[in-house]
């Protein structure tokens, strides 16, 4: 690990100015230290913003929620209108991790979490994300793990994050405060996908902070829900997984919201899925038909082939779980 | 056993250091107070083959704390005397640390940073700047050329594949498993003049003192290795690896004693591995299922300076009757760090071949799994015409098949299904040898009624603390409290390494010895003592109990350890106990048993194995300490679960990196994966194997796990996997 300064803030005036000066934020600390022990990050400064107030959830006046950057991860899915009104949200949190991180992690963490390649957190390997115009050795090497959607010629690493998958579907916003004050990001443009400049991962300018994810209020009832397709039960990070909120009224399908994660460099928003529901009535043949359009675009790499069919699958499972076979 | 009543051994106690564990008070390798102590941190070279062309340590050299940069620019050079009383493999030489500017694998040590603290050291070691010129490694085993092979055969079995009836003609794959114990390997060096003390994280402080002496050139008691606590290790330990040489050699250079903890990455290639195999099986029989013949061609992955094997070959000749058998074992030589032995090596990786062939033929013939090994079953051991010492294997199918309730099995695969999942049972066999090997013990029984006993020995987890202690009990006549067993010390008399189940068998035997001499001692004073009140009674009538001497009739008549010694004026009473090991011509075959019963879950769709539930049914002679050994069984099944399903250590073969060295990306069982376990071991002894009656347990719990698994996948999809692990896009 590189030496660091760490400061610690207590109002967001202080972080913004540390940040403008290029301190790095630190909250839970799940993901950061690890890679600063791998020398994969080597920031000069770290500021503690732990001790600010965004840990906070609370609705909106038209019956979405605010989640602060700094609920963690267990609060954020043990919170009574997380899990009433979006159940995908607290169960992607909850199949995430370990329950020792959840409590640690952030959400603000989280989707700024980075890429679990492992050629990008192994320092001797090339990396054009860790270190730009050096190679990608993923995509010739073992890539079982890597994605298949979004991917570029420079980087084909997935974004790893559950939350983020489920904030794709249902069309989240990112609330930052920087310099010149606040702005929403739409989720769908926050995290970039990799193009020829992997190294730059979200559209935050230099020292903005995230303060709140807020989830737009959506049609009631609405059903959702997350699942995780991965080797082991637990404790490990998605393969393929699938978001879904179905909001569905005198039978027929009236929103969809689809988002994939495990195969896109970053959270693989469906609308081609979503498209292929509206309008329609539940049935076991409309979630095959739906599901077959998840995988559209996809490039699969040497030892991630299955993905393709396991996404469909996967997609098929959850909006059958979610809308039911009738 | 002695003639002395059974009072703990038997009982389900729970282990001695159990409070010292959970308490965090016991001290494994890294947490040994050293006065003095700076640190170490490896350098690892980031090619896969080559040569080193320059160092450039300024940068780390120029950080507060950083006290000495070595390498094979500055090494001293070592002795490196040959050491055959050793793990390392007879044949190759084995990696000498800074010796040279050759790298042989990726990952290789080639320098180390020694600071006053970790911190330093680790900042260090990331500032050392090496420059190489690099070949292309050869890590692939598909590809890389084989040596030459070691055979056996017993008939003709070419001639009988060809006119075999039935055939199964299969080639199965292993990949490579770290053991990934929770523990990392370390290690804490001193020297004072040319005596080393080296507390390490080993299952042979034997091994390690004499691996250190003959690569420093010591004699041998100038070093004392120490190593009371290993948390977990499944063979890792079994022999001293370069990072050990590189902490003493560090300690040396600097002439401060230096603690040197291995990164969980580089365990991946500082310590060794359970090697990959590709592994083809022909099977014959007759249309009733006999097996007329079997041909085993195996290839499996070692380093290009060493020539590691494993005992790979034994199951293929004693399992199953079979007059025509032959075998090929093939080491290949690659680019990597050398393979060591990891829980059931070399019987788990054939078990797991042999199982899923015989699962083959019982499906194509259509004979149920069980039966058709019952119609194979053998008389006696056909590789050596010798008759078994105890195989009750049918017993353990038949409780088992009773217990796991084989009988709702459905024969025809895919014909079970739970909502999305496919539900499907599996069996195995699992053998695995009885080693024994001399050891000694130490025994003391001092006046106040208390006693100790030492033995160089280890506990890696077994729980050889707690089973030394209830043999020592039992023979001595003492309560559990009153005795303590010491062990990992190699000041303490010497023992075999701890591995390969035969700690219990081998230190046991010595503790009894022991112990039984110190009993008979205190006995023959008593009777020869006027004053005692056993004077005159026959040696043999009297027994001890709760460290009181007594006629075995009259209790009454008798009095205390205490008593007796501080009447006679003795401080203490001791002796030396010893086991010879197994006679040179044995005129048994030495073996336990087990059957294992898997239930899973697959997913139709999505192709994820479940493990619903297991079973193991073992035939390991006595079982002297029941909780513990099912500690070992639940161990064994978790960790079979995690070499079917899960355990992969995956190479890039453009440049010999190992990709997933990290908990993240190697996965093993969590909790959630492992529901439930049960283990019966059968009631009993083996009278000919050793003193004890026992056949070492450790081992044979692991093997035929993974087979039970990938036939109850089979079972329950109709697929065959013949790759192991056993992943979702295998099942899709």
């Amino acid at each position: 690990m590189y030496p660091f300064e760490y400061t610690r803030v207590s109002d967001t005036k202080d972080a913004l100015t540390a940040g403008r000066r290029g301190g790095r934020y630190i909250a839970g600390g799940t993901t950061l230290v690890d890679l600063m022990r791998e020398t994969v990050e080597r920031p000069e400064t770290v500021v503690d913003i732990s001790g600010l107030p965004l840990d906070e959830v609370t609705a909106t006046e038209r019956g979405g929620l605010r989640i602060g950057a700094l609920v963690t991860m267990s609060a954020a899915a043990a919170h009574p209108k997380v899990r009433t009104l979006f159940p995908v949200v607290s169960q992607s949190l909850e199949l995430s991790a370990s329950a020792q991180l959840r409590n640690m992690a952030t959400i603000g963490g989280n989707i700024m979490q980075r890429t679990r390649c492992t050629y990008f957190r192994d320092v001797t390997a090339a990396c054009n994300k860790r270190e730009p115009g050096s190679g990608c050795a993923a995509r010739e090497g073992y890539n079982r793990s890597h994605a298949i959607l979004g991917t570029s010629d420079a980087c084909v690493a997935t974004h790893p994050s559950d939350v983020a998958v489920a904030f794709a579907a249902l069309e989240a916003e990112v609330h930052v405060l920087g310099a010149d004050g606040q702005r929403r990001i739409p989720f769908a443009d926050f995290l970039l996908r990799p193009g020829s400049t992997p190294n730059r991962e979200q559209a935050l300018r230099k020292g903005e902070l995230i303060t709140a994810v807020e989830i737009p209020a959506l049609p009631r009832p609405l059903a959702s829900g997350y699942l995780k397709v991965r080797d082991r039960q637990s404790y490990e990070f998605a393969l393929t997984s699938a978001a879904v909120a179905l909001h569905i009224r005198g039978g027929v399908i009236r929103e969809a919201k689809v988002a994939a994660g495990g195969v896109g460099t970053v959270p693989w928003k469906l609308p081609a899925v979503e498209q292929h529901l509206v309008g329609e009535r539940p049935s076991a043949s409309l979630w095959a038909a739906a599901a077959a359009k998840a995988a559209d675009g996809a490039r699969p790499l040497a030892h991630n082939r299955f993905k393709t069919d396991l996404l469909k699958r996967t997609v098929e499972r959850k909006l059958r779980i979610v809308g039911g076979t009738k | 056993m002695s003639p002395q009543p059974q009072a703990a051994v038997g009982a389900p106690l729970s282990r001695v250091e159990g409070r010292l564990k959970v308490t965090g008070k016991a001290p494994y390798a890294a947490e040994h107070d050293i006065k003095g102590v700076v640190h170490a941190v490896i350098v690892d070279a980031s090619i896969g083959r080559g040569r080193i062309t320059s160092i450039d340590t300024d940068d780390a050299l120029a950080q507060p704390g950083v006290l000495k940069v070595i390498h094979h620019g500055n090494a001293p050079k070592l002795p490196y005397k040959d050491n055959p009383a050793s793990n390392n493999p007879p044949d190759g030489r084995r990696l000498r640390v800074f010796q040279d500017d050759k790298v042989l694998f990726h990952g290789q040590p080639v320098a180390v940073v020694v600071a006053t603290t970790l911190e330093a050291a680790q900042h260090g070691a990331s500032l050392v700047k090496v420059a190489y010129d690099a070949q292309k490694p050869s890590t692939d085993l598909a590809k890389a050329k084989a040596d030459k092979p070691t055979k056996y055969a017993r008939g003709d079995a070419a001639a009988a594949l060809r006119s075999a009836p039935v055939r199964i003609d299969a080639t199965y794959q292993v990949a490579r498993n770290h053991h990934n114990a929770m523990e990392p390997h370390a290690t804490i060096a001193r020297w004072s003049g040319n005596k080393l003390t080296v507390w390490d994280k080993t299952q042979w402080v034997v091994g390690t003192q004499t691996e250190l002496s003959t690569v420093f050139g010591v004699p041998a008691d100038s070093v004392r290795v120490i190593s009371p606590y290993v948390g977990g290790a499944f063979g890792s330990g079994l022999r001293c690896w370069p990072h050990t040489v590189v902490a003493a050699l560090a300690a040396r250079v600097t002439r401060r004693p230096v603690k040197l903890v291995l990164k969980r990455r580089q365990q991946y290639f500082n310590t060794g591995f359970r090697p990959s195999y590709e592994y083809r099986l022909k099977l014959g029989s007759n249309s009733q299922g006999r097996l007329t013949a079997m041909a085993h061609e195996m290839d499996a992955e070692t380093s290009s300076y060493e020539t590691f094997t494993e005992s790979v070959l034994f199951p293929g000749q004693m399992l199953y009757s079979t007059p025509n058998v032959s075998q090929a074992y093939r080491t290949v030589p690659l680019d990597v760090n050398t393979p060591i032995y990891m829980r059931g090596p070399g019987f788990a990786t054939a078990s797991f071949v042999i199982e899923s062939a015989m699962d083959e033929l019982a499906a194509k013939l259509g004979i149920d799994p069980i039966e058709l090994r019952l119609r194979n079953e053998p008389s006696e051991d056909e590789s050596k015409n010798l008759p078994f010492s105890t195989r009750r294997l049918r017993e353990c199918y038949t409780t088992g098949a009773r217990a796991f309730g084989w009988d709702q099995r459905r024969a025809k695969p895919r014909s079970r299904r739970e909502g999305d999942w496919l539900i499907g049972m599996g069996m195995a066999a699992g053998v695995y040898d009885t080693a024994r090997m001399p050891a000694q013990a130490r025994i003391l029984l001092n006046a106040d009624g208390t006693a100790v006993v030492d033995a160089a020995a280890s506990d890696m987890g077994p729980g050889t603390y707690t089973s030394q202690t209830q043999v020592a009990a039992d023979a001595l006549g003492l309560t559990m409290r009153s005795v303590t067993f010491r062990l990992g010390d190699s000041l303490f008399p010497p023992t075999p390494p701890h591995g390969g189940s035969m700690t219990m068998a081998s230190v046991g035997s010595a503790v009894l010895d022991g112990c039984n001499q110190v009993r008979r001692q205190a006995i023959k004073l008593a009777v020869e003592d006027r004053e005692s009140p056993l004077y005159g009674v026959e040696a043999e009538d009297v027994v001890v109990r709760g460290g009181r001497l007594h006629t075995k009739n009259n209790p009454v008549r008798g009095e205390t350890y205490k008593s007796l010694l501080s009447r006679n004026k003795r401080s203490h009473l001791e002796a030396k106990g010893s086991y010879a090991g197994p006679a040179a011509k044995e005129r048994h075959s030495f073996y336990a048993y087990n059957a294992t019963f898997a239930e899973v879950a697959v997913d139709a769709t999505l192709g994820l194995v479940r493990v619903r539930r297991m079973l193991g049914v073992y035939d390991a002679g006595r079982i002297i300490s029941p909780k513990l050994a099912e500690s070992q069984a639940i161990g064994g099944i978790t960790g079979g679960i995690g070499t079917a399903l899960l355990e992969h250590t995956v190479t890039d073969h453009r440049d010999g990196r190992i990709v997933n060295a990290n908990l993240a990306d190697y996965l093993v069982p969590v909790n959630a994966d492992v529901l439930d376990i049960q283990a019966i071991y059968l009631d009993g002894e083996d009278r000919e194997a050793d003193p004890l009656g026992v056949k070492g347990l450790g081992e044979v719990v692991h093997v035929g796990v993974a087979p039970a698994i990938a036939n109850a996948v089979f079972n329950a999809t109709g697929r065959r996997v013949r790759q192991l692990p056993i992943t979702a896009e295998a099942l899709l």
